[in-house]
């Protein structure tokens, strides 16, 4: 018990951390799977292509892979830059890929009546787009999407062995000191479970307000 | 899709077939050649009932015994033949040559620093030697004979460096280290005016500073001694150790026995030169003369 | 870095699909979007130019890192390391759908507690990260690397794969099991001989892609000092002999994992097709699991295993 009395100020920053690492790999993994699915849904072939090679290239990376090359492959090529950047960009890139194929699926979702329909309104591409497809896809997507987060901030832990303060990490410093592992472990658990309950929360309410009704 | 099936089976048969004609031996290193090596006399009678581990290792044959991998000149594994080299490596053969066993058939196994307390309660090494420090705080965990070597932490630097004669003289310079480690945040604290620069390996600081990206690298003396032997004529370390790190033989927590009698062995091989021998074969290709090896603190079973 | 091994994925192709999005082209949208793609072609060759330009202006293709690869003991260092990968991976391939049947069965039980305990066990293992389970292992239970990565391994993707069992069973046609009753037969009965049988084989497509996440997962072992692929990789690296060749291990050894995910991803794929057309698989329809997923009724995309 005393793991986490003693120790608070370790399990803040280290649970602090991961949700930093979370929040701000989430956010490039969004913005960045935004730019990839509408890559492949492109009219132009070499963006598709690029988007389906980023895809099918990151899928099927390892994520500890990815974190070496990138922690100890980038700095080689003369860009330094701290460890908790090239974190989020290892674990953003990673996770763009999924989120990119949620959000591709829920365009795909979108019939293809819809936006005849629209075009036949008269409406412009980004009126279409805008007030037609998007607001349906959106909600086909959400609970994907945050399927996909939850297993984001699951995967930061790997940051933890690659120096990076977070919440796995900690179990180090703990050990070090003497205290009890496996009450160490539990409250690392502990934590693990809050951010994926929090994350599922968020998206579970989301979902009830915009989800497509199944 | 086809495609890219067989486009896999092409560059997994030219990995193969790459695979099948590879050249002997290892690449080609660089800095000066391991001296020549001190054989150690194993001392063919000696027994150590009282000791569980010793028992084992009798009855297999040979010591299995933890180290670094990655370490040059302390503790270092060739990637290619896989034969561990350095100081600590020696230390681990006179030990086992003063135990009766032949150690030239020591079985040498990487273990990370996280893992050394585990790996030796769990009995899946008898020993470990790679850059283990005494405190008290292990000493819990873990029983530590020695120390055999009283590492600190210092300074590298390159040849030409000047203006860098100890930690005072950091200020406003770029100083690497490993991240998270103890020396990075003993200068983080105590040394707050210096650039701290962190990676994972120290080799990556030690190729930083060679190509003026650092300054000067910090951790154990040790450790930097055996980088500076790899390019003795380009590094240098500089100034008093700032810290104080007892490096011991790590034994199982229980085996007093087997303690004791690593302790009585450090001190025969230290008094008979073979230490000192070691230490000139090894680390001593870095120009730094040998040191007189620390007192053993033989402190009493609890 | 690793583009070139696979440029055509076993992603969906990547042809024009027919979108919400846009009409078919005329004949002026279609100059326009030829232009958009000699532009973009454009961009993304300049791309690739100026990583190939950075590879050589930080020298990755000099001799001296490069040399290492020749050397039959460096060889046999990274095919040791990948046996080693495939070992693990092999082992916590066959414990996890071991594990998987038994906690899927658990929570098909008409016991109560024993549905509640196969839940419970299963719903906390998908929650949790498989690396605090390995680290769990590895560092407070103490065990060595290999049982402790494969232990992690199995716990979670066995925990993933008893969802995919469980809701494989679950959609094979109501009518099915009715008959199946109906003639008389007792619950393990209905089970080995209607249920399981119909829905193994729907399920084979979302058994591998789970597999595929285990092989990758496989690769968390290089954070335990278990001796595989990677650690091969990061030894030769980050030896100060060979210049230390990151960027060269990175590029020999990223082809082939990839490339072996690729061809298992591809297979579940192929799996999946062939099925399609099947008529024994009528009967059932799986949505891939989703691994950690705490959300009611998750939609189709796998979310990705680390």
């Amino acid at each position: 018990m005393d793991v986490l009395t003693d120790n608070f100020s370790t399990f803040g920053d280290g649970f602090l951390g991961t949700v930093e690492l979370t929040v701000y790999a989430s956010l490039l993994a969004l913005a960045l799977g935004f730019v990839m699915a509408s890559f492949r849904v492109a009219p132009v072939g070499s963006l598709r292509v690029f988007g389906a090679v980023w895809v099918a290239v990151l899928r099927n990376t390892p994520l500890t892979l990815l974190f070496f090359a990138v922690l100890l492959g980038l700095p080689r090529f003369g860009l330094v830059l701290p460890f908790e950047v090239f974190a989020v960009l290892a674990l953003g890139c990673y996770t763009s890929a999924f989120i990119c194929e949620a959000l591709r699926s829920g365009i795909n979702t979108v019939p293809t009546g819809q936006g005849e329909a629209a075009r036949s309104l008269g409406m412009t591409f980004s009126q279409t787009l805008s007030g037609v497809v998007l607001p349906q896809a959106f909600r086909s997507v959400i609970s994907p999407v945050g399927s996909t987060l939850i297993a984001l901030a699951k995967n930061s832990a790997i940051a933890g062995a690659f120096s990076v303060t977070e919440l796995l990490g900690t179990y180090k410093t703990l050990n070090e000191l003497g205290y009890s592992i496996i009450w160490t472990f539990v409250w690392i658990a502990l934590g693990y479970l809050i951010i994926t309950l929090a994350i599922s929360a968020v998206f579970n309410i989301l979902e009830k307000r915009w989800g497509v009704a199944r | 899709m086809l495609r890219t099936t067989r486009l896999f089976a092409a560059l997994v048969l030219t990995a193969l077939a790459t695979a099948a004609c590879g050249k002997e031996g290892s690449p080609p290193v660089k800095g000066p050649a391991a001296g020549k090596l001190p054989k150690y006399q194993v001392d063919e009678g000696f027994q150590l009932p009282e000791s569980g581990t010793w028992r084992k290792a009798k009855s297999r044959g040979r010591f299995v015994v933890g180290a670094k991998e990655d370490q040059p000149y302390l503790g270092e594994k060739d990637p290619a033949s896989g034969r561990y080299s350095g100081f600590d490596i020696e230390i681990a053969k006179m030990v086992s040559a003063s135990l009766g066993l032949d150690p030239g058939k020591i079985s040498f196994k990487t273990v990370a620093s996280a893992n050394r307390e585990t790996a030796l309660q769990n009995g899946q090494i008898d020993y470990y030697v790679g850059t283990y420090t005494i405190n008290d705080l292990r000493k819990k965990l873990v029983g530590f004979a020695g120390p055999y070597y009283m590492a600190g932490q210092g300074l590298l630097v390159r040849h030409d460096e000047d203006d860098i004669k100890g930690p005072q003289d950091l200020g406003g310079k770029r100083v690497c280290s490993a991240a998270g480690s103890t020396p990075y945040q003993r200068i983080k604290e105590d040394y707050p005016k210096a650039t701290l620069v962190a990676y994972d390996t120290y080799s990556v600081c030690v190729d930083n500073l060679l190509t003026y990206q650092v300054d000067a690298v910090t951790t154990d003396d040790a450790i930097l001694i055996g980088y500076a032997a790899k390019v003795p004529d380009e590094l240098k370390l500089v100034g008093k150790p700032f810290s104080e790190e007892p490096y011991g033989v790590g034994v199982p927590r229980g085996d007093n026995a087997l303690r004791f009698a690593v302790d009585d062995a450090l001190a025969a091989r230290e008094k008979n030169g073979d230490w000192t021998k070691a230490y000139e074969a090894t680390l001593g290709l870095s120009g730094v003369p040998a040191p007189k090896p620390p007192a053993i603190d033989r402190y009493p079973a609890s | 870095m690793t583009t070139t091994a696979t440029a055509t994925a076993p992603v969906p192709v990547p042809g024009p699909e027919a979108t919400a999005l846009y009409d078919i082209p005329g004949p002026r949208t279609r100059r326009r979007h030829l232009i958009y793609g000699i532009l973009s072609t454009v961009l993304i060759v300049a791309l690739v130019g100026w990583i190939l330009y950075l590879l050589f202006d930080t020298d990755q293709f000099t001799a001296t890192k490069w040399t290492p690869f020749e050397y039959k003991g460096i060889q046999e260092l990274l095919l040791r390391g990948l046996g080693n990968t495939l070992k693990a991976f092999a082992i916590a391939a066959v414990l996890s759908l071991a594990l998987g049947a038994l906690l899927a069965t658990g929570r098909l039980s008409e016991h109560r507690v024993v549905r509640w305990v196969a839940t419970l066990v299963v719903e906390f293992f998908r929650a949790m990260p498989v690396l605090v389970m390995i680290f769990f292992v590895f560092v407070a239970l103490k065990v060595q690397p290999l049982p402790a990565l494969v232990a992690g391994l199995t716990l979670y993707n066995g925990s993933v794969l008893a969802e995919v069992f469980r809701s494989g069973v679950n959609s094979v046609e109501r009518g099915q099991r009715e008959a199946a009753y109906a003639l008389g037969m007792r619950k393990t009965q209905v089970m080995s001989y209607v249920l399981v049988p119909q829905a193994a084989r729907a399920m084979l497509p979302a058994i591998i892609s789970q597999l595929v996440v285990a092989l990758k997962d496989t690769s968390l072992g290089y954070l335990i000092t278990y001796e595989e692929f990677l650690h091969a990789g990061k030894l030769i690296a980050s030896n100060l002999d060979y210049d230390l060749p990151f960027i060269p291990v990175v590029m020999v050894i990223s082809p082939i994992y990839i490339g072996m995910c690729m061809l298992l991803s591809w297979f579940a794929y192929w799996v999946s097709k062939r099925q399609r057309r099947s008529p024994k698989t009528e009967a059932v329809d799986v949505a891939p699991a989703e691994p950690g997923t705490l959300l009611p009724g998750g939609g189709p995309p796998r979310a990705p295993g680390p």
